[in-house]
């Protein structure tokens, strides 16, 4: 299964992603990497490293964050896994990763995975 | 030529004028952005500088990657990233180098300058570090190919530097978090240098 790591400011927030995902997708491997080491806002390096490993396997990882740093730490992490199957997402980020976490626990691949979050900005709420 | 030890001792001094104005930087970013930046930038320095005196005898491209990894690691915020890749490519242009001349210190400068280009998709004219940093780049290679004088080439650069820090009060925000405030041009942020 296609693993989803979700890339936030707050901790919170991250972790709250990943449990409504993982609410909808229970088999999904999903990891949050949110806020710094000492609880603050921000993104982390190593948080973000971290999370990708513990949910990396052939079949890829796929990425959702908030923006500004959360998106290019993500981006100094994937340059430095040159040999790793990683793809950042631009979608939102609670709909997307609802959506992910559902394809990829139907043993969807990564491409479609992509596919189905980045259709979740076209979804309408009213 | 300036060596590792040199390099080390230079970096621990932009730390401290970082940690004296953490409040100012923080103040500024207080206007339209979300008031962290001084925060950030001193916990990133602090880092950085526990790990200098373990540096001391690693070479230049070493010492510029390692200080580009801790920011990164540490500081949090956008200027994580930015500040890290200008660091982390400056010290790859350099390389396995104990000491650097002017030449060397344009090479790396040129690529950090690159670096913050790539990794902020942004380019000159978007109120920027870059309005400050390239105009800086740009005279200082003029003028040190011109009479090979460094020190004339730095205090030229730091001056092309502030002018173009006076000339992005003069344009519109186009990136980070300032576009969301669209009549930035009018807030009277009190900019000043900061000279290492």
């Amino acid at each position: 299964m296609v693993g989803i790591v979700i890339v936030s400011h707050s901790n919170k927030l991250a972790q709250g992603v990943m449990e409504l995902a993982k609410m909808m997708a229970a088999d999904a491997p999903v990891a949050a990497a949110g806020g710094l080491e000492d609880g603050s806002f921000g993104t982390s390096y190593e948080k973000i490293d971290t999370a990708i490993d513990s949910v990396y396997s052939d079949d890829g990882v796929v990425i959702l964050m908030d923006m500004g740093s959360a998106v290019m730490t993500a981006e100094m992490v994937i340059e430095n896994m040159p040999n790793k199957k990683i793809q950042m997402i631009d979608c939102p980020l609670v709909e997307g990763a609802v959506v992910a976490a559902i394809a990829s626990s139907s043993n969807q691949s990564m491409g479609e995975v992509i596919n189905e979050a980045k259709n979740a900005a076209k979804e309408s709420k009213l | 030529m300036t060596d590792s030890k040199k390099i080390t001792s230079i970096i621990k001094e932009i730390g401290n004028v970082i940690q004296k104005e953490k409040d100012f930087l923080t103040e500024l970013d207080s206007f339209i952005g979300d008031a962290d930046h001084g925060i950030n930038m001193a916990r990133g320095f602090k880092e950085v500088e526990k790990k200098l005196p373990g540096l001391e005898d690693k070479d230049v491209g070493t010492i510029l990657k390692t200080v580009g990894m801790t920011l990164v690691s540490t500081v949090g915020g956008a200027s994580g990233p930015l500040y890290g890749t200008a660091f982390m490519k400056a010290g790859m242009a350099i390389g396995a180098k104990n000491d650097i001349d002017g030449d060397d210190f344009i090479t790396a400068l040129n690529a950090a300058v690159e670096g913050i280009k790539m990794r902020g998709k942004s380019h000159e004219g978007e109120k920027t570090m870059l309005d400050a940093l390239i105009p800086a780049l740009n005279t200082i290679k003029n003028v040190y190919e011109e009479n090979k004088d460094f020190k004339a080439a730095l205090e030229q650069g730091v001056k092309a530097a502030e002018e173009g820090v006076e000339y992005t009060k003069t344009i519109i925000a186009t990136k980070g978090q300032a576009i969301l405030v669209k009549e930035a041009l009018d807030i009277k942020i009190p900019v000043r240098h900061l000279h290492i």
